[in-house]
């Protein structure tokens, strides 16, 4: 029997993977997708925040019916260090619109219904499968994959590699190489649930109105790193994540780390008396653009985490996974609409329009932000600290005066930092924000 | 397995975690193996903190061990072993290990 033959096979079911097989299958293209979980998501990990504009692209009413659980309408940025937090926040009515821009959601639930459409557009699904191999021709072009339970092979024109963070069929057949310790963090995150009116009062919410904290400084114990806390409707994701090669030299346990961070005075409150249901681990790609692999070439393209599309500054990922799946897609659709190979040149496009969106635009912003970060622990241990003590200062009224305070919170600076070193901190972080 | 806290709080136990996922462990097929050695190197000693489920641990002779049941496929060890070659990572066999509920 011949081997059954596909115009595009797409290796995963997460965001990147259900873009690009939703996007192929709407074009009429003949689509198989492959998945090792027992079901889509079953292998996903993620905070997580949905941005509406990237799923809007593919399915414009998804509100009607997509498992979202609360929209975004306000945004806590915490410096930690041990005792306190240095914070901003922005809440804003506005945020309570007729079609709200982000949405915590849990990604098991949302990764099932978004394939549910998947495969409502028309795609063939089979999961409990993993792909072992990638196939080549003579030539060395991708023509197929080969999997753990099809005894044979499966061909088509081009293998969309949406396999995540942790890809090895990619990584193994030499189309990108492994990941680096120093370029990925390994996040760790707990499931913790509450009444949704506990969820509510806590966090001073009504309705589906939510609140995501995003946390730095000591929590993560001098590591390049950050920590988090979204609020769903009745549970809370809350994690914490570092730089594996700051893991690996410190010996800092993850879950330790995680511990420590719900023991913090700030979160222990909002966490009190919260029953866990689940612990979960992921990597996520946070070297940047300098970090990515080659994103197209015979035969195959890569999106989504396995191509390293996070950016790492503003926490944004399943956003450039859904819109790099859904580009990849659409180059192919207008390939093969225009009857030419799904070849390395040809396929050149798909980089092209890559650059033309947001998503190459700010990963090539915020190139150097990955390096700044790992040679400067200052900005994760020291800055926390003086911002905390400055604020102390400041606010406690004890007969000192003024000028007084604010010679104290100079001298405090100048001695820890140093006013080159502050000056020279700042420059390097001008000249990675530009 | 028990670890101090730096803070001096109450032990981290990882089962106690584990316990709340998951997982279709598939009987005699470990997907995560470590290579035989007499001496750790100080990368595959890494893993005994760095795992995030605590698969790893040292045996009576001081060399490392891998039990990859509580496994969440993050893929860190083998990231940290790629040059040493100290372990062999596969992904479980389609449909086995972690399932997540919420991810």
């Amino acid at each position: 029997m011949a081997p059954e033959r596909f115009d595009a096979i797409v290796v995963g079911a997460g965001p990147s993977g259900n873009a690009a097989a939703y996007t192929m299958a709407k074009g009429g293209l003949k689509v198989l997708q492959i998945e090792r979980g027992e079901y889509p998501g079953a292998k996903n990990v993620q905070g997580a925040i949905l941005y509406a504009e990237a799923l809007e692209h593919l399915i414009p009413d998804f509100r009607e019916d997509a498992p979202l659980e609360r929209h975004v309408i306000e945004q806590r940025v915490w410096m930690m260090d041990d005792t306190s937090h240095t914070g901003f926040s922005y809440r804003s009515d506005d945020f309570n619109e007729e079609k709200p821009n982000r949405y915590t959601i849990i990604r098991a639930q949302f990764d099932r219904w978004l394939s549910s459409r998947v495969r409502d557009a028309g795609a063939t699904l089979i999961t409990e499968t993993t792909v072992t191999e990638l196939l080549r021709d003579l030539q060395g072009r991708v023509i197929g994959v080969l999997t753990d339970r099809h005894g044979g092979p499966i061909l088509a024109d081009v293998v969309v590699m949406a396999e995540g963070v942790n890809g090895l069929v990619g990584q193994r057949s030499g189309l990108r190489e492994e990941l680096k310790p120093k370029t990925v963090a390994l996040a760790v995150k707990e499931m913790l649930f509450l009444p949704q009116e506990t969820v509510e009062s806590r966090f001073n919410l009504t309705g589906d109105a939510g609140v995501v904290i995003e946390a730095m400084g000591t929590i993560t114990q001098g590591m390049t790193g950050t920590g988090f806390l979204y609020t769903n409707r009745e549970s809370l994701a809350i994690g914490v994540g570092a730089i594996v090669s700051d893991l690996a030299a410190t010996g800092i346990k993850p879950y330790a780390l995680l511990d420590a961070f719900k023991r913090h005075p700030s979160i222990a409150p909002l966490i009190a008396g919260a029953e866990v249901k689940e612990y979960a681990a992921h990597l996520i790609p946070e070297g940047g653009f300098n970090a990515m692999p080659d994103l197209h070439g015979e035969g195959w393209l890569i999106a989504g985490d396995a191509a390293h599309l996070v950016n790492a500054v503003h926490r944004e990922g399943s956003n450039l996974a859904m819109t790099s799946g859904r580009i990849a897609g659409e180059t192919i659709v207008w390939l093969k609409r225009r009857r030419e190979p799904c070849d390395k040149e040809h396929l050149a496009e798909y980089r092209k329009r890559l650059e033309d969106s947001f998503v190459l635009k700010d990963m090539r912003k915020y190139r150097k932000v990955p390096d700044l970060l790992h040679g400067n622990r200052q900005l994760m241990d020291l800055y926390p600290r003086l911002l905390s003590g400055a604020a102390q200062t400041w606010l406690r009224v004890d007969g000192v005066d003024k000028r007084a305070k604010e010679s104290a919170i100079l001298r405090d600076l100048r001695r820890k930092r140093g006013f080159g070193g502050l000056i020279g901190d700042a420059v390097k972080l001008a000249r990675a924000w530009r | 397995m028990t670890d101090k806290k730096p803070n001096g709080a109450e032990p981290v136990k990882i089962e106690e975690k584990l316990y709340q996922n998951r997982y279709l462990v598939d009987p005699g097929r470990p997907h995560v193996k470590v290579r035989p050695h007499e001496t750790p190197s100080p990368e595959l000693l890494a893993l005994v903190n760095v795992c995030p489920a605590g698969c790893y641990a040292r045996d009576e002779h001081g060399r490392v061990e891998v039990v990859p049941d509580g496994c969440m496929e993050c893929g860190t060890c083998r990231i940290l072993t790629a040059e040493t070659e100290d372990i062999e990572w596969n992904y479980p066999r389609g449909g086995y290990g972690v399932q997540f509920k919420f991810g």
